[in-house]
């Protein structure tokens, strides 16, 4: 399988229509215009749709209906546009649609800027929506990364019956890198019994619906939701260890800022400094249990991001209040570098001596 | 020609009294009946004199909740 | 013996949950009525939207889906561009249409979404209990217009039809009435011509019909029928706005 140099962007438009999306909702707004521009060019190559959306309300809303048919379906669009969308995908995760959205995000809060920013992690993992409702979340840190959670967020979707989100950032959005498109690993998914494609007469009509007036009937539906998100929680959660023996500060970071990260990492173990990193790939469910193997020589955690710290809360419930936990973040669109990270390391690094 | 006639047939059960197929017979025989209740709690509409219907269909085209079907009744010749 | 009258296939056995007297159950009749004769029942997928009918879902028998508040028409949207052969409507009131959905009426109309739309102005928000809506007349009082609408405040009430005929993909455009038994009929026309407008793919139709809420206007059924004609349509006009030109 050879790799092409591919914006992130169009890259993850690819990844989509490499599992099988044919329809795509979408609406402009910086840093993700080239996923929606991609999409417009190469659907009507295979007889898919592309709709621009009069807004990013009325996006997710085509998406409920789209879903609702048994389509793999997608949107994409940037945090305050992800914003719009809150409702929907409440209802999305209420009447249990399977659907993709992309969240390439940008600097906040209100209009912001159009810089990368990790600062939507509150909203794409506590949700922004109404209800007790979860969905996974892929953080990727690569382009590569990015087409196979994008293809693998397709089977999910379907498997479990619920949104899933892929976060990138503008960063993600605008690289260019190398990327292959791999099949994704095989899952038996169900068939789709209950979509409405018209009764033909032959069977009861199907309705996808989120109301339920009665509490009892209401609380039995969030009671069979729950039980979904604690399978995937269960099942579904991803992140990977870097340089974690015998590390003395243990990093936490995810996305890009977990690439500059390693370089700190790098850079610090040429000091005799050893230091460790969890990445989430999957910021829900959030990988606590991970945090059990942070080894004994580990004096104190930092959570590294592009906003004011706000993973730094799961940071501090997997720690259980067993170290000192630590934040090092730059915001607006202004990127961490190494140097600085390093920097932080060492006044913990040495204050924990 | 003679007159079409009709029966009207209330599933009394789904009426509201709301009365609005009273309004709109021609013949003027769509009356709510007093002097019962259906399930609802209602006075439910009903035709006293039948043999005035002519079959026109306009109390169950304005009842809201389907509750009038009609058929017309053969003349005997 | 014959039967001229019976309860169309078209509606599932469901009793209807809405308010003695209120018209939306012959509106419901209707739409159940024109997609069996038109034999399409098998292939229709309705959306409901939120408000009275938002259980609607219930009521008719073919595929439903239940949109959030005004977004109906993005819902059929998605639906429509996925199967084109199905047959696609919405169904709303005025607040769902007229008030917080707006932008996505006009723009399916704007797109020419091969879908229908049963667009039902009673001129009040009736579920939630009989607020000020859009289409709410002026002078007509309401929970959150206590004295009576007042223009200067809140404007003129919205002409929808006026307004979506102005729009080049909204092919069928017709206001029509169910407070009398000759507009329920015309009403039950234009229903089948919107979709047979869907049915040729010539584009969006929409049908708007004035209906009553005889609860939250504070009177009779009987009266309401009468309100409706004497307050209702000398604002709101009947008649089409817009119909495919013949043999087109």
């Amino acid at each position: 399988m050879d790799k092409v140099l591919m914006k992130g962007n169009e890259a993850i438009g690819a990844a989509a229509i490499k599992a099988g999306c044919k329809h795509f909702f979408g609406y402009p707004i910086t840093p993700q215009n080239e996923l929606p521009e991609f999409m417009s060019r190469e659907l009507p190559k295979i007889d898919g749709v592309f709709v621009q959306a009069e807004s990013e309300v009325a996006a997710i809303n085509m998406i409920y209906g789209a879903a609702g048919t048994g389509a793999r379906v997608m949107t994409s669009s940037s945090s305050p546009g992800i914003a719009l969308k809150q409702e929907g995908i409440s209802y999305l995760a209420g009447a249990e649609l399977p659907c993709v959205i992309v969240n390439i995000s940008r600097g906040g809060p209100g209009l912001g800027g159009i810089q990368p920013s990790q600062a939507d992690y509150y909203q794409s993992t506590r949700g922004g929506g109404n209800g007790d409702y979860r969905h996974l979340v892929y953080a990727p840190a690569t382009l590569q990364e990015a087409v196979d959670l994008t293809i693998e967020a397709f089977d999910i979707a379907d498997y479990y019956r619920n949104p899933v989100i892929v976060l990138g950032d503008g960063m993600i959005g605008q690289m260019m890198e190398p990327v292959e498109f791999k099949e994704p690993k095989k899952r038996d998914l169900p068939d789709k019994d209950w979509t409405t494609t018209g009764t033909k007469r032959n069977r009861k009509p199907n309705i996808i619906n989120s109301l339920a007036l009665d509490p009892a009937e209401l609380e039995k539906h969030n009671i069979k939701l729950d039980k979904k998100y604690k399978t995937i929680e269960e099942k579904e959660v991803r992140h990977e260890m870097y340089k974690m023996d015998n590390a003395e500060v243990v990093l936490v970071a995810y996305g890009t800022t977990s690439r500059i990260v390693k370089n700190a990492i790098d850079a610090l173990e040429e000091e005799g400094i050893s230091v460790g990193l969890i990445r989430p790939i999957t910021l829900w469910p959030f990988p606590y249990k991970a945090f059990a193997e942070i080894p004994n020589t580990c004096k104190a955690l930092l959570s590294v991001e592009m906003s004011m710290g706000q993973m730094i809360d799961d940071v501090k419930i997997a720690n259980e209040g067993k170290l000192p936990v630590h934040f090092y973040g730059r915001s607006g669109g202004m990127i961490p570098t190494p140097e600085a990270i390093m920097e932080k390391v060492k006044e913990i690094w040495g204050g924990a001596k | 020609m003679p007159k079409r006639k009709g029966k009207v047939i209330f599933t009394e059960d789904r009426c509201k009294g709301c009365e609005l197929c009273t309004t709109v017979c021609p013949v003027d025989i769509v009356k709510m009946n007093k002097s019962r209740i259906n399930v609802k709690g209602y006075h439910p509409a009903t035709v006293d004199e039948m043999e005035k219907c002519i079959a026109c269909g306009n109390c169950a085209t304005i009842c809201p909740d389907v509750v009038i079907k009609i058929e017309t009744i053969e003349e005997e010749k | 013996m014959a039967v001229v009258f019976d309860r169309t296939q078209g509606l599932a056995e469901k009793q209807f949950h809405y308010c003695p007297g209120c018209t939306h159950g012959i509106i419901h009749r209707l739409v159940g009525e024109v997609l069996e004769e038109l034999g399409v029942l098998g292939d229709a997928i309705g959306v409901a939207p939120v408000g009275c009918s938002v259980l609607a879902y219930d009521y008719f028998n073919c595929d439903m889906h239940e949109a959030a508040h005004g977004r109906a028409p993005a819902v059929a949207t998605g639906i429509k561009r996925v199967l084109p052969e199905g047959v696609v409507f919405t169904y709303q009131g005025d607040g769902d249409l007229a008030s917080i959905g707006t932008a996505e009426i006009i723009h399916a109309a704007h797109r020419g979404e091969k879908i229908t739309t049963i667009f039902v102005n009673n001129a009040i928000y009736g579920m939630t209990g009989g607020q000020m809506a859009p289409t709410t007349l002026i002078g007509q009082k309401a929970t959150t217009a206590p004295y009576g609408r007042d223009a200067v405040d809140t404007g003129m009430p919205l002409r929808m039809s006026e307004m979506l005929a102005t729009i080049d993909g909204a092919v069928f455009v017709e206001r029509t009435t169910v407070h009398n038994v000759a507009g329920i009929r015309k009403t039950k026309k234009a229903i089948k011509k919107a979709f047979e407008v869907q049915l040729a793919g010539l584009g969006f139709g929409i049908v708007e019909i004035l209906s009553t809420c005889p609860t939250n206007w504070g009177i009779t059924p009987v009266e309401s029928l009468k309100w409706l004609e004497e307050n209702m349509i000398p604002y709101y006009p009947l008649g089409n706005f817009r119909t495919p030109e013949e043999g087109k």
